[in-house]
C-alpha cells in the first residue's frame, strides 16, 4: 500500500504508536487485556448482556445511572491510584546514581494521567453519580427532570474516560501536567497525541458533566414534592443545587479554552504561541476560571454529605442550617472571584496579587463557619460512631489543617516561596482527599443501604477508614516538609541524598493507602457475600432524617408510590415524630420514562470521533460526526418516550413493602 | 394547594393520594435556558479572547484595513430579518395556523442561508487575502468567535428543517410547540450575540 493511502485510512496511527518498548506498559496492557477477557467471557456465560444492556445501560432512572457512575468512579480510583504509587516508587529511590524504573517520558505522563484521572473521572464521577441516586429520593421526586439526557451525560463521562485509557495502549497521554498549559501544550513543544487525548477526553466528558449540571438544577427547581421551599430543602440537596450551578457556570469556560487550544494545535492559529501575537499567559487565565470554581464544585456536595451524616448521627437537627446555606452560597459566589491565586507568580502587580490574596482569605470565613456549624451539632449529641460519622470527624480534623495550609498560600509573598513546590501538591491532597475523598467514603457508607438494602461490613470498613487517614498523613506530612525546604513537584530526579529519607516515609504512606483501598473493595465484597446478615429492610437503617429514608430500600422503579408532602426541614423525621401513617391502599398508575439505548450509541459515536480527530483519521472523524447527527436527529422524532406502571403493579410492590414493615412491627 | 397547610386541630397531610398532573417537559424551557446560559459563556471567553487579541495585529493586515462595514451591515440585516421572521412563526403558531409557521420558518432559514452565505464568502475573501486565523491573534480571535457564532446559525438551520418535517407530520402539538419554543429561544439568542459582535468587532474594529 502506498505510503498516502495508509495515511489517509490509517491518519499518523500505526504500529510504532503501540508503547512495545515500554515493558512496565506491555506488562500493564497483558494484565488488562486478561482481566477484560475473563470479565466478557463471564459475562457471556452467564448470559448478562442482555440484562445489562436493558437494565444497566439503557437505563433512565436516576439510582441506576447514579450507581454506574460511582462503579466508574472506582474503576477509575485504582488506575489513578496505580499512577500514584508509581510515582511514589520513583521519587523514592531516584537518587543521585539511581535513575529509578520510570524514564522521564513515562514519568511525564505518569503524572498528568494521574491528575486528569484522579479530578476528572474520579472525583468527578463519584460527586456525579451520589448526587444524582441521592438528590431525586431527597426531595420527594420520582425521577430527574431530562432523564434520558442524565442516561447520556453517564455515557460521555465514561466516553471520556475510555479515551484516556485508550492512551495507555495506543499512543501515549499528555506529558504537561493535568492542565496542559501554553506553550508546553502547543504544537511546537508537544507534537504528539498525548495533548490531543487529553483535550478530546476532556471535551467529551465535558459535555456530560454540563448537561448533567443543567438536569440537575432544572430537578432541584423544578421538581421538589410539595411544601419543600427553598429554605425546606435538605443540606445536601443545597449543596448539590450550588454545585450544579457551578458546573453550569464554569464548565463552558472549559470547553471554550480546550476548543481554543485545540485550534492551536489543528487550525494553527496563534492564541497561545509564542509567535504571531499569541499570550500563553492567557490560557492560565482562562484555565483558572474554569479550575477554581470546579475544587468547589467538588467540594460543596462532601460538605452536603457531612452535614447530613453529622445530624443524623448525632440525633440532632443541624445547628445553623440557615447560616450553613448562606455560607453554600457566599462560597459559591466567592469561588469565582479567586482564580489569579493560582498564579500570583505571573506578575500581576502587588495591587491584584492583594484582591485575589484577599478574596482567598475571605472563603475560609464562610468554611469555618461551617466547621462550627458541624461541631455544634455534635455538641450534647447522642454521637453514634458508625463509620460515615467516622469518615466526617476524620475530615474535620484533615480538612482544617488543610484549610489553613490553603490560608498561607493565600499570602502572596508566602506564595512566590511555596509557588509549585511539594508544599503546594501537600495542601491539595490535604483538602481533595481529607474533604472530597472522605465525604465520598462517608456517603458510600452512609447511602449504600439505601441503595442495595444491607449495610457495608463495619469491621473491613474500619480497616480501610484507619488505613486511609493513617496513611494520607504518612504520604503527605513528608510532602510538606519538603514543600518548606523549596522542592519543587513534578521531579523525577534529585540530587540531595538528605532529602530521600521523607520521599521513602511518603512512599510508606502510599503503601498503607494502598491497604485502604484493598480493604474497601474486601468491605464490598465481603458485605454482597454476607448481605442476608446485613440486611435492613425497614428502608430507614440509621434512624434517618430527610426524604430518601422514608422509601424501601432499593426503592422502586418510581421511589415514592404517592409524593409525600413537606411540613418541616428534616421532613422524614417530622413524618415519623408526628406518626404519618404510610397509605397502604388506594394506588394510581404511575407515569414513568422509557429505557432507551440512544445515549450510548451517541456517546459511542463520540467516542470515536474523538479517537479518529487524535490520530487524524479525518473520514473517520466525518462519518462518526455524520452518525452523531443522524442518530440525534432520528432520536428527536421518537415522541413516544414514557409509559404507565400499572396500579397493579405498584400495589403489587408496595403490598409486599407494607408486609416487610409489618414484620418489623411485630 | 390546601392539602400543605396544617392547621391546628387537623391531623397534617404527609401524602398526596390525588396523583397530581404534570405536564410533561415542565422543565424544559428553564432546561433550556440553562443551557444558553452556558453557551453565553462560551461567547464570553471567546469575546474575552477578542479583548485581549483585537489589537494583536503581529505586524499583518488591521482590522481597519480587513473589515468592510457594507458587508457586514447587510449581514447583521439578514440575521435581524430572520428573527423577525421567526418571531411571525411564533404568532402563528399561537393562533394554530401550521401553513403559516412553516412558511415563515422557511422564510427564515432562508435569510439565515443567506446570513451563511455572506459570512463564507467573507471568510473566504480573507484567507484569499492572506488574512487566515494563522496569520495573527487578532485573525484566530476574530475567526474563532465569529465562525463559533456561525457554527450555530449551521445548527440552527439543521435543526430548523428537522423542525419543519416535525410540524409537517405532527401538526402543532404540545411536543413541538415546546420544541419551537426553544428553538426561538435559541435563534434570537444568536440574534443578540451577533449585536456584540456586530458592535465589539465589526465597528469598534474598524475604527483601530
Amino acid at each position: 500500500m502506498s505510503e498516502t493511502l495508509t495515511k489517509m485510512i490509517f491518519g499518523r496511527l500505526s504500529l510504532e504508536s503501540l508503547p512495545l518498548h515500554e515493558p512496565i506498559v506491555v506488562a500493564t496492557f497483558a494484565g488488562v487485556a486478561l482481566g477484560g477477557i475473563a470479565l466478557i467471557g463471564a459475562l457471556t456465560y452467564f448470559r448478562l448482556w442482555g440484562y445489562l444492556w436493558k437494565e444497566w445501560f439503557t437505563t433512565v432512572d436516576h439510582k441506576r445511572i447514579g450507581i454506574m457512575y460511582m462503579v466508574l468512579g472506582l474503576v477509575m480510583l485504582l488506575r489513578g491510584f496505580a499512577d500514584a504509587i508509581m510515582m511514589r516508587i520513583q521519587q523514592s529511590m531516584a537518587f543521585g546514581a539511581n535513575e529509578g524504573y520510570l524514564n522521564a517520558h513515562h514519568y511525564d505522563q505518569i503524572f498528568t494521567a494521574h491528575g486528569v484521572i484522579m479530578i476528572f473521572f474520579v472525583a468527578m464521577p463519584f460527586v456525579t453519580g451520589l448526587m444524582n441516586f441521592v438528590v431525586p429520593l431527597q426531595i420527594g421526586a420520582r425521577d430527574v427532570s431530562f432523564p434520558f439526557l442524565n442516561n447520556f451525560s453517564f455515557w460521555m463521562t465514561a466516553s471520556g474516560a475510555a479515551l484516556v485509557m485508550a492512551s495507555l495502549f495506543i499512543g501515549e497521554f499528555a506529558r504537561t501536567g493535568w492542565l496542559a498549559m501554553a506553550p508546553l501544550s502547543g504544537l511546537d513543544y508537544s507534537p504528539d497525541v498525548g495533548v490531543d487525548y487529553y483535550i478530546w477526553a476532556l471535551q467529551i466528558a465535558g459535555v456530560g458533566t454540563l448537561l448533567s449540571g443543567v438536569n440537575l438544577v432544572a430537578t432541584i427547581v423544578k421538581m421538589r414534592a410539595p411544601g419543600m421551599g427553598l429554605m425546606k430543602m435538605p443540606i445536601f440537596t443545597w449543596t448539590a443545587l450550588a454545585t450544579n450551578i457551578l458546573i453550569v457556570a464554569a464548565f463552558p469556560v472549559l470547553t471554550a479554552v480546550l476548543a481554543m487550544l485545540s485550534l492551536d494545535r489543528y487550525v494553527g492559529t496563534q492564541f497561545f504561541t509564542n509567535t504571531g501575537g499569541g499570550n500563553p499567559m492567557m490560557y492560565v487565565n482562562m484555565i483558572w476560571i474554569w479550575g477554581h470554581p470546579e475544587v468547589y464544585i467538588l467540594i460543596l456536595p462532601a460538605f452536603g454529605i457531612f452535614s447530613e451524616v453529622t445530624s443524623t448521627f448525632s440525633g440532632k437537627r443541624l445547628f445553623g442550617y440557615t447560616s450553613m446555606v448562606y455560607a453554600v452560597l457566599v462560597i459559591t459566589i466567592l469561588s469565582y472571584l479567586v482564580w489569579l491565586h493560582h498564579f500570583f507568580t505571573m506578575g500581576s502587580g502587588a495591587s491584584v496579587n492583594s484582591f485575589f490574596g484577599i478574596t482567598t482569605m475571605i472563603i475560609s470565613i464562610p468554611t469555618g463557619a461551617k466547621i462550627f456549624n458541624w461541631l455544634f451539632t455534635m455538641y450534647k449529641g447522642r454521637i453514634r460512631y458508625e463509620l460515615p460519622m467516622m469518615w466526617t470527624v476524620a475530615f474535620m480534623l484533615t480538612f482544617v489543617i488543610g484549610g489553613m495550609t490553603g490560608v498561607m498560600l493565600a499570602v502572596p509573598p508566602a506564595d512566590f516561596v511555596l509557588h509549585n513546590s511539594l508544599f503546594l501538591i501537600a495542601h491539595f491532597h490535604n483538602v481533595i482527599i481529607g474533604g472530597v475523598l472522605f465525604g465520598m467514603f462517608a456517603g458510600i457508607n452512609y447511602w449504600w443501604p439505601k441503595a442495595f438494602g444491607f449495610k457495608l461490613d463495619k469491621k473491613w470498613g474500619l480497616v480501610s477508614f484507619w488505613c486511609w487517614v493513617v496513611g494520607f498523613w504518612v504520604a503527605f506530612t513528608p510532602l510538606y516538609i519538603l514543600g518548606l525546604m523549596g522542592v519543587t513537584r513534578r521531579l523525577r530526579h534529585f540530587e540531595d541524598p538528605s532529602l530521600q529519607i521523607w520521599f521513602v516515609i511518603a512512599a510508606i504512606g502510599a503503601a498503607i493507602i494502598a491497604v485502604g483501598i484493598a480493604a474497601f473493595l474486601l468491605q464490598i465484597f465481603v458485605s454482597i457475600r454476607n448481605r442476608e446478615a446485613l440486611r435492613d429492610d425497614s428502608g430507614d437503617p440509621w434512624q434517618g432524617r430527610t426524604l430518601e429514608w422514608a422509601t424501601s430500600s432499593p426503592p422502586a422503579a418510581y421511589n415514592f408510590p404517592f409524593t409525600p408532602v413537606i411540613h418541616d426541614l428534616d421532613a422524614w423525621y417530622d413524618m415519623k415524630s408526628r406518626g404519618a401513617k404510610r397509605p397502604v391502599t388506594g394506588y394510581l398508575p404511575i407515569h414513568m420514562p422509557k429505557n432507551t439505548g440512544t445515549g450510548i450509541i451517541l456517546a459511542g459515536f463520540s467516542l470515536v470521533i474523538g479517537f479518529a480527530m487524535i490520530w487524524y483519521i479525518w473520514w473517520l472523524a466525518a462519518a462518526a460526526f455524520l452518525g452523531l447527527l443522524i442518530t440525534a436527529i432520528v432520536h428527536t422524532f421518537n415522541y413516544d418516550r414514557d409509559f404507565y406502571i400499572s396500579a397493579e403493579e405498584v400495589t403489587e410492590t408496595e403490598n409486599a413493602r407494607t408486609q416487610v414493615l409489618a414484620r418489623l412491627g411485630a | 394547594m390546601s392539602a400543605t397547610t396544617v392547621t391546628t386541630g387537623e391531623t397534617p397531610v404527609f401524602y398526596q393520594l390525588e396523583e397530581e398532573h404534570h405536564e410533561p417537559g415542565g422543565s424544559t424551557m428553564l432546561g433550556f435556558w440553562m443551557y444558553l446560559m452556558s453557551d453565553c459563556l462560551i461567547f464570553a471567553m471567546l469575546f474575552a479572547a477578542w479583548g485581549v487579541y483585537g489589537t494583536s495585529f503581529a505586524g499583518g493586515p488591521t482590522s481597519h484595513e480587513l473589515f468592510e462595514l457594507p458587508l457586514v451591515a447587510v449581514n447583521t440585516a439578514m440575521l435581524l430579518f430572520s428573527s423577525i421572521t421567526y418571531g411571525f412563526a411564533m404568532i402563528a403558531m399561537q393562533e394554530q395556523r401550521q401553513g403559516a409557521v412553516q412558511g415563515w420558518l422557511a422564510l427564515t432559514a432562508l435569510f439565515g442561508a443567506a446570513f451563511l452565505g455572506i459570512e463564507l464568502y467573507e471568510f473566504s475573501n480573507l484567507i484569499h487575502e492572506g488574512a487566515g486565523p494563522w496569520r495573527s491573534a487578532f485573525l484566530s480571535s476574530f475567526f474563532t468567535l465569529v465562525g463559533t457564532h456561525g457554527l450555530h446559525v449551521t445548527f440552527g438551520l439543521i435543526w430548523l428543517f428537522t423542525l419543519m418535517v416535525q410540524v409537517a407530520r405532527k401538526g402543532l402539538i404540545p411536543a413541538n410547540v415546546r420544541r419551537l419554543q426553544c428553538l426561538s429561544l435559541f435563534w434570537h439568542f444568536l440574534d443578540v450575540i451577533w449585536i456584540g459582535v456586530f458592535t465589539f468587532v465589526y465597528l469598534f474594529g474598524a475604527m483601530r
